[in-house]
């Protein structure tokens, strides 16, 4: 199966299941399917990396199996587990059998053979993605929060798509997913799991894209509103702050503006909202300052 | 001309030894995976094959789906992607030659050539061309961001602008009319578009309804015309690269003219938008550092054996110890003393040490700091954690005057009130940072007063954002000074978290 079949298709496709894609985003998008390649996005918190891989997901029709990373992740919450419980169930309920059988030691062998069988394992994520038949789209998100070892883990799956098991032998791809990691760079991923894969950085969209976006996602918000909105969230990413607003918040701040029914984003509406989109108070205090709003 | 048509003669014209039936394409490829490699970028065998392989599933119609296809494939890390982007120019260039004659249908026809050389480029001309530049900068800031918006109308009219400003202003005739030189510096140095931020700020401020007196108005309209000039100063030397790349090889310009990515700009070479990407780059280098440091505490070894849990443990195994247990490390923090020159001289790496310290705060247990220039103060009250960087820069900039009795550096009289008043900062738990160019007017070094300050802490280092090939030149007494305190070269973002996730 061929996910998009052009830049284009994939700008629009993309557009349908609700994301905006700009010209890069849309053509990697559309490599990384082309060329079977994991796709890595990177970007600060809240421009819409994860949302990508769910919108593909979405305009392929495919599955979204995610596999959130964290400090600690290991193997065997990413890729398989042996369900331990379960065999040890069949090792005694085939101890209670022997004593019928007459024990000569081709019972142990019976058993042995029979606990690592797929029916003891467990699947995690990895897996998961990689034996499934449908189309897939897998997400492996904030894959910078793992350790370094975790990284080793992934390079056998992303490069060759296939999973050695010891005692099973290697799982391989029938159908390769779409792969999308994610990352806020929080740590420098390793060359070798970069090279194996596409690059795209998302940043901040330009006013007149965030415009549609924030319309698109947020259909009730008045036009002109928006626009004010959108004017004072570049203004607001021009000064220095701690945490500049992403389009995540803008998104926020535009549904907390129709919950409140403010048809006009003047400066007290401003100041009343201003917590939907910075949160830190030093950013909220500069904020205040520099765009000549009342405390 | 469209874009295609570009690359394609481009790639023909570069490549002399193509045979007949070869598009040359191959070539201009390697040419320009060569480039960026030397350019810094450690483009791999399989990743130049990547990107080939995404080429072939593109469309050759489109310059920017091209240019992001080898985006995605040859560069993975963003800090590299101003790099890429000015080579991507080179060796795939937007146009050849003029491209901006559609800009004014009045202009002249540039194949008509040194004729009308005075209509093209005189004082009326000039001036007619700043004040459109001037026009476009206020509304290409109104409009929104042009450093980081995408392909928009605007930023496609600076470019053509920018374009313009070094065919007419920036070239240099050469003996035939084939050999015109093209000069960035020559273009930027006649348009002076630094001059035009006082005008395009006004035009700022009169464009929305705001009150012109209102400081914090005036300091948003300020940057947004810096941030457009700068983009537009950016815009003229990438013209001017992409002419001479046409009239010499791409290969020539990319080993000469494009600058490195931000964070090897040498702090003393940096330019007014670089410093400011730089101070951008300060927190996620923080950040970053900050996990490194982090992992590497949790890693770092073990304590010493814990015998009685040892011998415990051994019971399980017959009295065999054979897992040793071990008492928790005790953690270590450092007690960091920055000591700081914020002369003229050495002031935007000052400000980059002590703000990438400032981000670093909470791993270090206490941290003290100090900046002079003659003497010494004391400046850890304006790092208070949890404040406004913005605040932060401003108050450390007031400090400077502190630090000045007579203006002129001198690294003696520093060493030596700080010792009078400050000596109590240094204990067995401290380790000195000293950030300098160790340049100190041929005036009395001290050296005895800095051996005293080393001795009994921890550790010291010296900081010195000079290359090593500029120590010990005119009044720098960098050597004599290394002898006392181990001097390390800092020269940019990359050197200075090295430095830190090395030593501290």
């Amino acid at each position: 199966m061929t996910w998009f079949t052009s830049p284009a298709d994939a700008t629009a496709r993309l557009g349908a299941a609700g994301y905006l894609a700009d010209e890069a985003t849309a053509t990697t998008a559309f490599l990384a399917g082309a060329l079977e390649k994991p796709l890595l996005v990177e970007g600060p918190a809240g421009v819409g990396k994860t949302e990508l891989a769910k919108s593909v997901a979405r305009a392929a029709g495919a599955d979204l199996v995610r596999l959130q990373c964290y400090e600690g992740l290991d193997e065997a919450r990413a890729l398989y587990e042996w369900n331990y419980s379960k065999q040890l169930l069949r090792i005694q309920a085939a101890r209670a059998g022997e004593v019928d059988t007459g024990a000569d030691g081709s019972a142990w062998q019976r058993t042995h053979d029979d606990i690592f069988t797929e029916e003891f394992l467990l699947t995690r994520p990895l897996l998961t993605a990689i034996s499934r038949e449908e189309p897939t789209v897998l997400l492996i998100d904030e894959v910078d929060k793992t350790d370094v070892e975790v990284e080793g883990l992934l390079l056998e799956v992303l490069s060759d798509f296939q999973v050695t098991i010891p005692e099973l032998g290697t799982v391989t791809a029938t159908r390769r997913p779409f792969v999308v990691l994610t990352s806020n760079a929080a740590r420098e991923l390793s060359e070798a799991l970069k090279r194996r894969c596409l690059y795209l950085h998302l940043d901040y969209p330009d006013a007149e894209r965030e415009r549609e976006i924030v319309t698109a996602q947020v259909p009730e918000l008045d036009d002109a509103v928006a626009r004010q909105l959108v004017e004072t969230v570049v203004r607001l990413r021009g000064l220095e702050l701690k945490k500049a607003p992403s389009i995540a918040e803008s998104i926020d701040w535009a549904r907390t503006l129709v919950a409140l029914e403010i048809k006009e984003l003047d400066q007290a509406a401003i100041t009343a909202t201003l917590g939907a989109v910075l949160k830190h108070a030093t950013d909220q205090a500069r904020a205040v300052r520099e765009l000549r709003l009342r405390a | 001309m469209t874009d295609a048509g570009t690359a394609d003669e481009a790639g023909d014209g570069s490549s002399p030894d193509g045979a007949p039936g070869r598009s040359g394409l191959v070539d201009r490829h390697i040419a320009f995976v060569e480039a960026l490699r030397s350019a810094g970028l450690p483009v791999s065998l399989a990743e130049g094959l990547d990107a080939v392989g995404a080429l072939t599933h593109l469309e050759w119609t489109d310059r920017s789906v091209v240019r992001a296809g080898y985006a995605a494939t040859l560069v993975k890390k963003s800090s590299q992607r101003p790099t890429f982007d000015a080579l991507f120019d080179l060796f795939f260039p937007r146009l050849v030659g003029e491209g901006s004659t559609t800009l004014d249908p009045d202009a002249e026809d540039p194949a008509a050539g040194r004729a009308t050389d005075t209509a093209r480029d005189g004082a009326e001309a000039l001036e007619a061309f700043r004040d459109q530049l001037q026009e476009q900068l206020v509304g290409a800031a109104g409009e929104g961001d042009p450093a980081d918006g995408g392909e928009g109308a605007s930023e496609e009219t600076l470019r053509r602008l920018a374009a313009e400003a070094v065919g007419r202003f920036g070239a240099m005739p050469g003996r035939t009319p084939g050999q015109t030189a093209f000069s960035a510096y020559q273009a930027l140095r006649r348009v002076a578009p630094a001059e035009l931020t006082g005008r395009v700020v006004d035009g700022l401020l009169a464009a929305g309804d705001s009150d012109a007196m209102e400081p914090g108005m005036r300091a948003y309209a300020e940057r947004r015309a810096a941030r457009g000039i700068g983009a537009f100063t950016r815009m003229v030397e990438d013209d001017a690269r992409r002419r001479i790349a046409e009239r010499k090889s791409p290969e020539h310009v990319a080993d000469v003219a494009v600058r490195p990515a931000i964070d090897r700009v040498a702090f003393t070479s940096a330019r007014r938008d670089d410093l400011e990407e730089m101070r951008r780059q300060i927190a996620p280098l923080a950040r970053r550092l900050a996990t490194r440091l982090a992992k590497q505490r949790a890693t770092n070894g073990r304590g010493p054996l814990d015998f009685r849990r040892t011998v415990r443990a051994s019971m399980s195994t017959g009295g065999v110890p054979i897992t040793t247990r071990h008492r928790p490390k005790r953690p270590h923090r450092t007690d960091l003393v920055v000591l700081c020159d914020v002369s003229g001289s050495v002031a935007h790496f000052a400000q980059f040490t002590l703000l990438l310290t400032y981000a670093l705060r909470e791993h270090f247990g206490r941290l003290r700091a100090f900046t002079f220039v003659d003497r010494t103060t004391e400046v850890t009250a304006v790092l208070r954690p949890g404040r406004d960087p913005v605040e932060v820069m401003e108050e450390l900039a007031a400090s400077i005057q502190h630090a000045a009795m007579t203006g002129r550096t001198s690294y003696g009289s520093a060493f030596r009130t700080f010792r009078e008043q400050y000596a109590d900062a240094l204990g067995p738990a401290s380790s000195l940072l000293v950030l300098g160019d160790a340049r100190s007017n041929y005036s009395d070094l001290a050296l005895d007063d800095l051996r005293a300050m080393t001795n009994g802490i921890r550790g010291a280092w010296w900081l010195n954002p000079e290359h090593p090939r500029h120590w010990d030149t005119g009044d720098s007494a960098a050597s004599r000074y290394a002898a006392v305190v181990p001097m390390v070269e800092c020269r940019n973002l990359a050197q200075l978290g090295e430095f830190v996730q090395k030593v501290l």
